[in-house]
């Protein structure tokens, strides 16, 4: 318990004080996600009435069936299913022993590579890739997505992994190589079953910005292999605007992502603390 | 570089450590294939084309450095170049103020707190589509809510986003919403890192809550806040998706900064080798603007080491 200073009517007014106080600081987002539910569950003439209204007259569940109706819906959120997770699977099989190796080699710099890393534009690896994979007849496919995408998960599984590493002690690895073990052995036999917690970790958070990704698709997808993102703006810039699918469609996007971020939220917030404190 | 070796260990055993270290680093080879291929190889493809005129059909031409001639005469991107910084600007020192205050808040314990925080940081975690399209409905000038809130508190309406002059300060208030979180992330774990005996040593000194904030809680936070600038700025300077799906660089071309220019001239008016150019230009911005902050960092650290 913190000391308690001067009297009880004056406590509780700083406690008050406190509440708004929080209250102000989470307020912007409670209420924008709220009014974009809100959005959602409203048929045209709600959202478009002024004064606005907040809760329905009626629940217009069909905006929601309307989404699925305009649009290959179904085939996008697989798109962006096989687009992040194989990226993802290939950053955690390139990454994790990568993590691991640079944790006990103690290097040095790699802070710098990962900085420059998040230094260049999106845009950057775009232009030069757009043309190869139009050179070599992969546009239209997934794969150059896949591919692209790595530049996303590879640097956040090897960073949070490396922290991860970082914190481990080192002691069953070097009684197992004291035994006769290689490295590799030690790291795939002893190091890699007590890696779960970073590896789900770097998993989620690299999924989670993959799936975020809006530039890469805007580019490289065909009509066949947009992502989630890239269907949303599109249905935004080229149908008949009406409010309500298009918030839908928004909450369909990044609701898997919102679903992710409330479950795991402690081991998020340590990973991506570890991952924006040292990707400086 | 390697400090935490210490001098006196026997040499055989260093060599032997040497050694190993050379095998841990093979462990990092494949992601290093990966980097070298995904990031080095556009790199050095860019330099190329970014000597050539490079259209996306027909003949291709070397033409040295014209492109970064055009370029600095080109008045469409001088003011994308403005634009980036003005937006930069703001969306750094606002994000970087309000989230040291959500910090303060967020290091006391009290009920809910971890809930809240999550709830905090959703913004930043979001789609930034999905965001950004329900903020293009949230800015509309007749039908948008920001409107009618501004009208119950006795404001004019605004046109948020769908006039030159409010523009970038509205995409600034997005970028507000969803970054501060990470801010606040940053400079949480400055707070949860500092110690506790140089605070109970100033109550003792009989020292104020002020003081103890100016002299010991400052000192020792603002590295994390430097961080948290370093970050913000890089970030700021390479926003794409909220301005993107929001304006695309309009009304006009009052919001496009260096990246939307970037987008256009590559993906819509396919100048390959203009783009090119843009793209270093841009690349050479970001690390001189980084390399600035990131010495204001490293003085921050000296003179809280000494």
């Amino acid at each position: 318990m913190r000391p308690s200073y001067g009297s009880g009517a004056s406590r509780l007014f700083r406690r008050l004080g406190f509440a708004l106080a929080v209250l102000v600081i989470v307020s912007p987002a409670i209420l924008f996600f709220v009014w974009m539910v809100s959005l959602s569950l409203k048929n045209e003439l709600d959202n478009s009435a002024y004064p606005p209204v907040l809760i329905p007259s009626e629940w217009a569940w069909d905006n929601y069936a309307a989404v699925f109706e305009q649009n290959p819906f179904l085939l996008y959120t697989w798109n962006s299913v096989i687009v992040s997770g194989v990226s993802t699977l290939v950053a955690l099989i390139v990454g994790v022993p990568a993590g691991y190796g640079l944790a006990k080699a103690r290097a040095a710099g790699i802070g710098i590579v990962v900085l420059i890393a998040r230094m260049t534009p999106g845009l950057s690896f775009l232009i030069p890739l757009f043309i190869l994979f139009r050179a070599i007849g992969l546009a239209g496919t997934l794969w150059p997505l896949v591919v692209i995408h790595l530049v996303i998960s590879v640097p956040i599984v090897v960073w949070v992994m490396l922290g991860f590493y970082e914190g481990l002690p080192g002691e069953l690895e070097e009684a197992a190589l004291i035994d006769g073990a290689t490295l590799w052995q030690a790291f795939v036999k002893v190091a890699l079953p007590l890696s779960r917690p970073g590896i789900v970790v770097s998993a989620i958070l690299s999924f989670i910005f993959s799936w975020n990704n809006f530039v890469f698709g805007v580019v490289l997808a065909g009509r066949e292999t947009r992502t989630l993102p890239v269907a949303v703006y599109n249905s935004l810039s080229y149908e008949q605007v009406s409010w309500g699918p298009l918030a839908a469609s928004a909450i369909l996007v990044t609701l898997p992502v919102l679903v992710l971020t409330l479950f795991v939220q402690r081991e998020i917030v340590g990973g991506l603390a570890a991952w924006a404190v040292k990707g400086g | 570089m390697e400090a935490s070796l210490p001098g006196t260990a026997a040499p055989p055993a260093r060599t032997a450590a040497y050694g190993r270290r050379g095998r841990y680093l093979l462990f990092a080879a494949p992601a290093l294939v990966v980097t070298v291929a995904v990031i080095l190889f556009p790199w050095l493809f860019t330099l190329y084309m970014s000597l050539h005129d490079w259209p996306l059909v027909g003949e291709r031409s070397f033409v040295g450095l014209e492109n970064y001639w055009k370029l600095a005469g080109d008045s469409r991107f001088l003011e994308a170049a403005w634009h980036t910084l003005y937006f930069t600007a703001l969306a750094v020192i606002l994000p970087v103020i309000f989230g040291i205050l959500a910090a303060v808040v967020f290091h006391r314990e009290f009920p809910l707190r971890g809930f809240l925080s999550t709830v905090f940081m959703m913004p930043m975690m979001a789609t930034p589509v999905a965001i950004a399209l329900v903020w293009t409905m949230v800015f509309h000038p007749q039908l948008g809510v920001l409107n009618y809130l501004l009208s119950l508190v006795g404001l004019p309406p605004q046109l948020w986003v769908f006039a030159p002059g409010t523009v970038i300060p509205s995409l600034v208030l997005v970028e507000v919403w969803q970054w501060t979180p990470l801010v606040m992330l940053i400079v949480l774990g400055g707070l949860a890192s500092l110690p506790t005996e140089p605070y109970e040593a100033a109550v003792i000194d009989g020292a104020s809550a002020w003081q103890m904030f100016r002299h010991i809680t400052w000192p020792l936070v603002l590295p994390f806040v430097m961080v948290a600038v370093v970050l913000r700025g890089i970030d700021a300077l390479k926003a794409f998706d909220t301005i993107f799906v929001i304006t695309q660089g309009g009304p006009g071309t009052a919001s496009e900064t260096i990246n939307i220019y970037l987008y256009l001239q590559a993906f819509a008016f396919y100048n390959i080798g203009y783009a090119s150019a843009v793209v270093v230009v841009f690349f050479v911005i970001i690390a001189v603007l980084s390399l600035v902050l990131l010495w204001a960092r490293q003085r921050t650290q000296w003179t809280t080491a000494t």
